[in-house]
């Protein structure tokens, strides 16, 4: 069967050799019809290696192509081709759009990476056999020995064998699916492994030697994605601790060294958000061609917006309550309910759309089943930056110093000359600003509305209570193992009982060590 | 006919008492309109989608008292804000019902708020079209169902995606938001699975909490589960989790053509806030599509747009319509008609009345209201997420479709009356 399937394919490759451009009737069977009916031409092109197939395909991909009765149109920028003789025509007022449903884009996709095979261009080929990596069915097949014959790139080269030892897997002939067996085993794609295992099925491989091979190779396959999956957990798992370290390193000031409970933590969090999607906004209407780089604009504003709203709320009630933790409790909730329903009234009660710079979006293939997206990485480094210069203000400069002096002793630092009212709202409006930068980073990754502070201020304080009041690297250590803690329960039992589970372990650890992982002595560890 | 004519005017007069107690100024004004309640979330996380159901509920009672009201009487509709919150539902559902003293009511969304007026409705003998698609297993004397049951959405997408068009797959993802809707969807999802001989290693369930914002770990387990052979993800993530969700796939490169994912809850509206190109060729499942050509659906949409316009609601500037709102509109009219063939707004009355009610909906089709079962009839269509957001429809049913609330795929579905029963 395979064999005469493969024949009928290699003649009419020969036949169309000759042909350099797609006939009316070609492009007809491609583009109306049934989707059988359509892969199959689609194969037969591809196969036939035609000069002018690539651009057509990439018409279909594009969505370009209109059919009208039989006649077949390419529209690009508003002009309409006709698809077989490339002649400029116009588009009746009845033209169709074809539609692709995504077997069809797979088989034109495939088609289309199968003829890239053959390119100059040693990049487009590499993207090519990438692209192929997830699906070669025989019709491929002379394509690829074609490519593999002439493929001067040692290392294309094997990667063209592992696609061509992809097909003989199936192949009737017993000697080759072993050696296809032996081959695959050197691959690094999940989607091989999934084709072995198809194999392994009962019905599909019968001969033990090439079964035993089989499953040889694909555990020699597993043993190399198990790298890539362990080393997401640890991404992943990095990624949520950067977020909670952003989240909490404003309320390890604000409660760790100021002592303040601040139920609006969370609300400043959601101004910082806010702020960033009216710098986008803002961008969108006045500077279009620097959109992509708003974030950059944002992150300030995000700061400044959350800091001048918090030390607003430092002056006019918290400075009032120093030392009252409870009516500091509710009265910092009766703030987060106002700022609340201030942002709803300003903005509606709908979350508002903050969309991400290009160079935000999509992510890089570190592994072949590892990807990591730029938005997770560009958070990381950003908690890392703000870490870095929150460290370096509270031990290297003068506010610093002032804020530790107040927060160990402050009879003694006003004896000393320090202005404790002043340095409280400082460090006040820093915590605050930094609650501002967190909301800007999680406007990059999740949704942004009224309530957005609510899903984090549990969040926040069980970071900073279980690293330790008072203590930067607590914060640090419990922010990251906190995120990867819940990121392997979460791959073990579900999100859902992942969650409970991680506050089940934080309320026992607090039990035995209510001092949190680091304890220091402060103001609230005085108390 | 007498008898009619006098319970008519008790309704109309304990209408005009309630508000003549609150107002005497409007007593004049309350006996000429009728009473409707929307009860739809317009803050919190299911904002997102049930929002634009409220405003296509006002533009539906503009136009009916544009053209003269039902039975000489304009409609008045209460709006009330239930906030995403439970509870909240069944709260204000009484206070429509008692106090407002409403007709009817248009509202909910997730199943969790219908499963809290309905003890409601029920007691006070109100009356609730519910316009979502949903998990069935449930039918109520009180409660008109607008949107699909399982085998009028869930099973055909499944159907689809096994089919070699859907791309042949083996292995399932059924993923969702944590509560009654998707686990129950699941559920059925899981027997009809089985029955066609798909192995229980061969499903993955998984859920989320409600507000759900990382899927890092999720994403990451379907790359993982796929390579186990042709998978797809069946979706009933519902609200605003749909965002970061769609985000992540879109970021972490899982491509439609390697793993399509279904949503049974995500429609128009809910892409708007989503860089829908990674998307392209992901799928849902519904009974209606903003791209469906045919005249009343240019109608619908051409209204709509207008509404938007004159009333400078959010997103104006793109006008979109979905399922839910097709499902609105269509409930709205329906109770019209019934009211008007009953010739009385009162429950049990209208409840006889719409039964075999029609009505020629936008998708195309005539939506029939069962004779029994309180489900409409309708088609199923599938489409595919396009590059604007909008869905090219790849497959749809040749007639509509019967709804089954009981799923025969639930053990002792099979005794189950497919009626409602009687008090």
């Amino acid at each position: 069967m395979h064999l005469r399937a493969l024949t009928v394919v290699l003649v009419t490759w020969l036949l169309a050799a000759n042909a350099h451009a797609l006939t009316a009737e070609q492009v007809r069977a491609m583009a109306i019809g049934e989707n059988d009916a359509r892969a199959a031409a689609i194969g037969l092109v591809a196969a036939s290696g035609d000069d002018k197939a690539p651009a057509f395909f990439q018409a279909l991909l594009d969505d370009a192509v209109k059919t009208a009765g039989d006649k077949v149109f390419v529209v690009r920028d508003g002009k309409a081709l006709d698809a077989a003789s490339g002649a400029v025509v116009m588009l009746p007022d009845n033209a169709e759009d074809v539609v692709n449903s995504n077997r069809m884009r797979r088989e034109i996709e495939g088609a289309l990476a199968s003829l890239k095979l053959l390119s100059t261009d040693a990049n487009q080929r590499a993207a090519a056999i990438k692209e192929l990596h997830d699906g070669v069915d025989e019709s491929k097949l002379p394509l690829i020995e074609k490519a593999y014959a002439i493929e001067s790139d040692a290392k294309l080269k094997s990667e063209l064998g592992l696609l061509r030892a992809g097909v003989l897997i199936s192949s009737a002939d017993k000697t080759k699916r072993l050696e296809a067996a032996k081959s695959l085993a050197d691959s690094h794609e999940p989607a091989t492994k999934t084709l072995l295992l198809d194999r392994l099925k009962p019905d599909a491989e019968t001969e033990p030697e090439v079964r035993a091979q089989l499953e040889l190779s694909v555990s020699a396959i597993q043993s190399r994605l198990a790298w890539g999956e362990r080393l997401g957990v640890v991404f992943t798992g990095a990624s949520l601790g950067s977020i909670l370290l952003l989240v909490a390193l404003g309320l390890a000031i604000t409660y760790g060294l100021m002592g303040v409970i601040n139920m609006a933590h969370g609300e400043l969090m959601m101004i910082g958000a806010y702020a960033t999607y009216v710098v986008q906004n803002i961008f969108k209407a006045h500077l279009p061609g620097l959109f992509d780089y708003y974030i950059v604009a944002a992150i300030p504003a995000a700061f400044l917006a959350s800091a001048l709203v918090g030390a607003a709320m430092e002056r006019s009630v918290i400075r009032f309550l120093y030392g009252r933790p409870l009516e500091t409790l509710l009265a910092t909730w009766g703030i987060s309910l106002v700022l609340m329903q201030g942002v709803r009234s300003i903005f509606g009660a709908q979350n508002v759309q903050v969309e991400n710079p290009r160079w935000l979006s999509g992510g890089v293939q570190a592994m072949s089943n590892l990807t990591l997206p730029f938005n997770r990485i560009a958070i990381i480094v950003f908690a890392v930056l703000v870490l870095a210069s929150l460290a370096f203000m509270v031990a290297r400069t003068r506010l610093g110093l002032f804020v530790r002096g107040v927060t160990q002793n402050r009879p003694m630092a006003a004896c000393m000359g320090v202005n404790t009212a002043k340095v409280d709202t400082y460090a006040f409006a820093l915590g605050s600003g930094i609650a501002g930068l967190a909301g800007c980073a999680l406007s990059q990754v999740g949704n942004v509305g009224p309530d957005l502070g609510q899903g984090y201020i549990v969040d926040s304080f069980m970071v900073v209570v279980l690293g330790g009041v008072g203590q930067l690297a607590g914060t640090v250590y419990a922010a990251l193992g906190l995120g990867i803690l819940n990121k392997l329960l979460e791959g073990w039992t579900g999100a859902v009982l992942a969650k409970i589970m991680v506050l089940v372990f934080i309320v026992v650890f607090i039990q035995k060590r209510p001092q949190g992982l680091f304890a220091m002595k402060g103001r609230s560890a005085e108390a | 006919m007498k008898h009619t004519r006098r319970t008519f005017a008790k309704t109309l007069s304990a209408v005009g008492l309630a508000v003549g107690t609150l107002s005497l100024s409007s007593l004049a004004h309350a006996a000429d309109t009728i009473k409707v309640g929307i009860l739809h979330s317009l803050s919190g996380t299911m904002a997102i989608s049930e929002t634009v159901l409220k405003d296509v509920a006002l533009m539906t009672i503009d136009e009916i008292n544009a053209k003269g009201g039902v039975m000489g009487k304009k409609l008045e509709p209460v709006v009330v804000d239930p906030a995403s919150n439970w509870p909240l539902f069944a709260e204000k559902a009484k206070q429509l019902i008692s106090q407002d003293k409403v007709a009817v009511m248009f509202g909910c969304w997730t199943s969790v708020s219908r499963k809290s007026v309905l003890p409601v409705v029920e007691e006070l003998n109100g009356l609730l079209f519910y316009p979502v698609q949903y998990e069935g297993e449930e039918l109520s004397k009180n409660v008109f169902y607008t949107g699909a049951a399982p085998n009028q959405q869930a099973i055909p997408a499944v159907e689809y995606l096994m089919s070699k068009e859907g791309g042949g797959a083996k292995r399932f993802v059924l993923l969702g938001t944590d509560y009654v809707y998707p686990r129950t969807t699941n559920k059925i999802l899981r027997a009809f699975l089985k029955s066609k001989g798909v192995k229980d290693t061969d499903i993955d369930e998984k859920y989320t909490p409600f507000g759900h914002s990382d899927y890092q770990t999720i994403v990451a387990d379907i790359k993982k589960f796929s390579a186990g052979g042709k998978t797809a993800v069946i979706s009933t993530i519902n609200g605003d989790s749909n965002v970061p969700f769609y985000k992540e796939l879109g970021n972490q490169g899982l491509k439609a053509t390697d793993v399509p994912v279904v949503a049974f809850s995500v429609g128009e509206e809910e892409l708007r806030g989503v860089d829908t190109k990674p998307l392209v060729g992901h799928l849902a499942a519904w009974n209606y599509f903003m791209s469906l050509k045919n005249p009343t659906n240019d109608a619908f949409k051409k209204e709509w747009a207008a509404y938007a316009k004159a009333k400078n609601l959010p997103g104006a500037d793109k006008p979109l319509t979905n399922d839910p709102m097709e499902a609105t509109y269509i409930g709205i009219h329906m109770w019209k008609q019934a009211v008007e063939k009953a010739k009385s707004t009162e429950t049990d009355k209208v409840i006889a009345a719409m039964a075999g009610q029609t009505f020629p909906a936008p998708g195309g089709f005539t939506s029939t209201m069962d004779m029994k079962n309180h489900h409409l009839h309708k088609p199923v269509f599938i489409g595919e997420v396009k590059a604007d957001g909008q869905f090219n429809v790849v497959w749809k049913t040749p007639v509509p479709v019967k709804a089954k609330p009981w799923s025969p795929y639930i053990e002792g579905n099979d005794k189950k009356k497919d009626e409602p029963e009687k008090k």
